[in-house]
């Protein structure tokens, strides 16, 4: 079963028929590829958060309709049989570590396989499997998830969620907080799943090295709307308007761009990843050689 | 779900009543139901019906919002009103079956106790939905200052009932981020059999336990930090000023207190 995602027509209004009631999102229209990586990004407070939580139902559009695989949701959808949705589209939210309640780590991430039905035992095994793939050991099984360190922790409320077995995997600004290097571990580790095991990603951060470097596809929102939608090679182009939208481009584009002002190189296609960069720079710095000589 | 959560929530305004110290609306609405129990015939509750009807309508909020506040109690308030329709001894009966004997007069407390029920939720909705929490708490510290003279640290009091009210949104919408992760692992709140309802809790309550103790220590650290010392001293950033119309408020009181002391039986 494909598991696209599509919004049409999507509103959202927060506390409506209150004076209270804000918009947050305004009819929007996009779409996430099965097997896809996507990135949203928006500077905060343009909707981000609202969408991510239509990802799986826990909002239901106030205008307009989510479709997600078959299931179509609209303000009017029922809240009974959301479940069997919920376990196929994870959602690791901010600062997940949040989440953790159980007395052992084992029991913690077996605790959304069982409300899916597995049993204790089923659970644990599957926890047992995961913490290798976050990058802890089976000696973490039995620790309280309350004495670990915050990346630690953090590792383990993604496990929790994996557990699920999703095919869709949507990641809240997944390494806020954590240092460069569990970040680029987990990154990776993201990565490897939709690369290997065909996991629809859809990731929203701030992050605009983390785009470029894993994103296939890439949505900008503002104010509640999306702005543009594409890939990012052709997003990180035009960095004026990127800054327009308070967002940056990533530091590789940034680099090229320094590049191209000061000795008028062109760049093409636009280095996304810092491999991609030093390949055409060793090109040009070549060719520079070779004219020199 | 927590958006349904309006009662005794403050909507801004520019009201008579929002413009009013808070000092003056937390001693009228003491007042006001103090002086509820001297109602005790239907004149008197004329009286004070359009008195707090006055209220609200100066309140310039939208009278929906009382009604939500009567809602969450309305069983209470049903049941009392029964109890006290069943077992008021009267004259006029006007219904028998077997033990049951509803009279005249059974009826007519009956409503009294609705109405007075009704009307200090009113008078308290008005309040809390006029009233910024904060402006509550400076208006309960001043109040409570007379009690410093018997060593009760009113000002620590004060401090941890504006900490508490500060945090309430925050641990809202804390409870709201937590309650969506939960629901994201599977968990259905409020569905299944009551034993289930209270399993669902436990993924709930103790996430909120831990993150409010951090914060706890958190904001003391901050506090310490930048060298709070309590109240000794300390000069407010808030100044209550008492007006003409807060004056006048209290007269309107002392009027419906001396009206009622007229009116009753």
């Amino acid at each position: 079963m494909a598991m696209d995602i599509r919004f049409e027509e999507v509103g959202y209004t927060y506390q409506q028929g209150t004076p209270f009631q804000s918009r947050a999102l305004h009819d929007i229209n996009l779409s996430i590829k099965d097997s896809s990586f996507t990135a949203l990004v928006g500077h905060t407070g343009s909707g981000k958060s609202t969408v991510l939580q239509h990802l799986n139902a826990l909002k239901k559009p106030t205008s307009g309709q989510v479709t997600i695989g078959d299931r179509v949701i609209t303000h009017f959808s029922e809240d009974k049989g959301l479940k069997s949705l919920r376990k196929k589209v994870g959602i690791v939210f901010q600062f997940p570590e949040a989440q953790l309640f159980e007395e052992t780590v084992g029991k913690d991430i077996a605790f959304g396989p069982k409300n899916f039905g597995l049993s204790e035992e089923e659970g644990l095994a599957k926890a047992r499997e995961l913490l290798p793939l976050v990058g802890l050991d089976e000696s973490f099984m039995e620790r309280s998830p309350f004495d670990l360190s915050g990346g630690q922790m953090r590792r383990v409320a993604i496990a929790g969620v994996l557990a699920l077995e999703p095919e869709v995997l949507v990641l809240d600004e997944p390494t806020a907080g954590l240092d460069p290097q569990g970040r680029k571990d987990v990154m990776d580790m993201f990565y490897n799943l939709y690369k290997n095991q065909g996991l629809t990603v859809v990731l929203v951060t701030h992050q605009m090295d983390d785009v470029a470097t894993y994103a296939d596809h890439m949505i900008v929102l503002e104010k509640g709307t999306v702005m543009k939608e594409g890939h990012p090679r052709d997003l990180f182009k035009e960095a004026g308007w990127l800054s327009s939208m308070q967002l940056g481009v990533p530091s590789t584009v940034r680099f090229a761009h320094e590049l191209e002002e000061k000795f008028q190189w062109t760049f093409d296609p636009l280095p996304l990843t810092t491999d991609e960069l030093a390949e055409q720079m060793q090109h040009k710095l070549a060719d520079k050689a070779g004219e020199s000589l | 779900m927590m958006e349904k959560l309006i009662f005794g929530r403050y909507i801004p305004g520019q009201s008579f009543i929002h413009k009013l110290d808070p000092r003056s609306k937390l001693m009228g609405a003491i007042w006001f139901i103090v002086i509820i129990f001297l109602a005790n015939n239907w004149l008197t509750y004329v009286a004070l019906t359009v008195f707090v009807l006055t209220a609200v309508k100066l309140s310039e909020i939208n009278p929906k919002f009382f009604i939500n506040g009567v809602k969450p109690l309305i069983w209470l308030i049903l049941f009392t009103v029964i109890l006290q329709i069943l077992f008021t001894s009267g004259q006029t009966i006007w219904f028998r079956f077997g033990p049951v004997v509803i009279s005249q007069e059974g009826l007519l407390n009956g409503a009294f106790i609705f109405t007075r029920f009704v009307l200090i939720i009113f008078m308290s909705t008005i309040l809390t939905l006029t009233t910024m929490p904060l402006s509550l708490t400076d208006a309960i510290e001043f109040l409570l200052r007379p009690l410093n003279a018997i060593k009760v640290p009113v000002h620590e009091i004060a401090l941890m009932l504006s900490i508490a009210l500060r945090f309430v949104p925050t641990l809202m919408d804390e409870t709201e981020k937590i309650m969506n992760a939960q629901r994201a692992r599977g968990i259905d709140f409020g569905e299944g059999n009551i034993y289930q309802q209270m399993k669902s809790i436990v993924p709930l309550l103790i996430p909120l336990f831990v993150s409010s103790f951090n914060r706890a220590e958190e904001l003391a650290t901050a506090m310490e930090a930048r060298g709070y010392k309590g109240g000794e001293g300390r000069t407010k950033y808030r100044q209550l000023a008492w007006e003409n119309r807060d004056t006048l408020v209290m007269v309107a009181f002392v009027c419906l207190s001396v009206g009622l002391f007229v009116l009753r039986t």
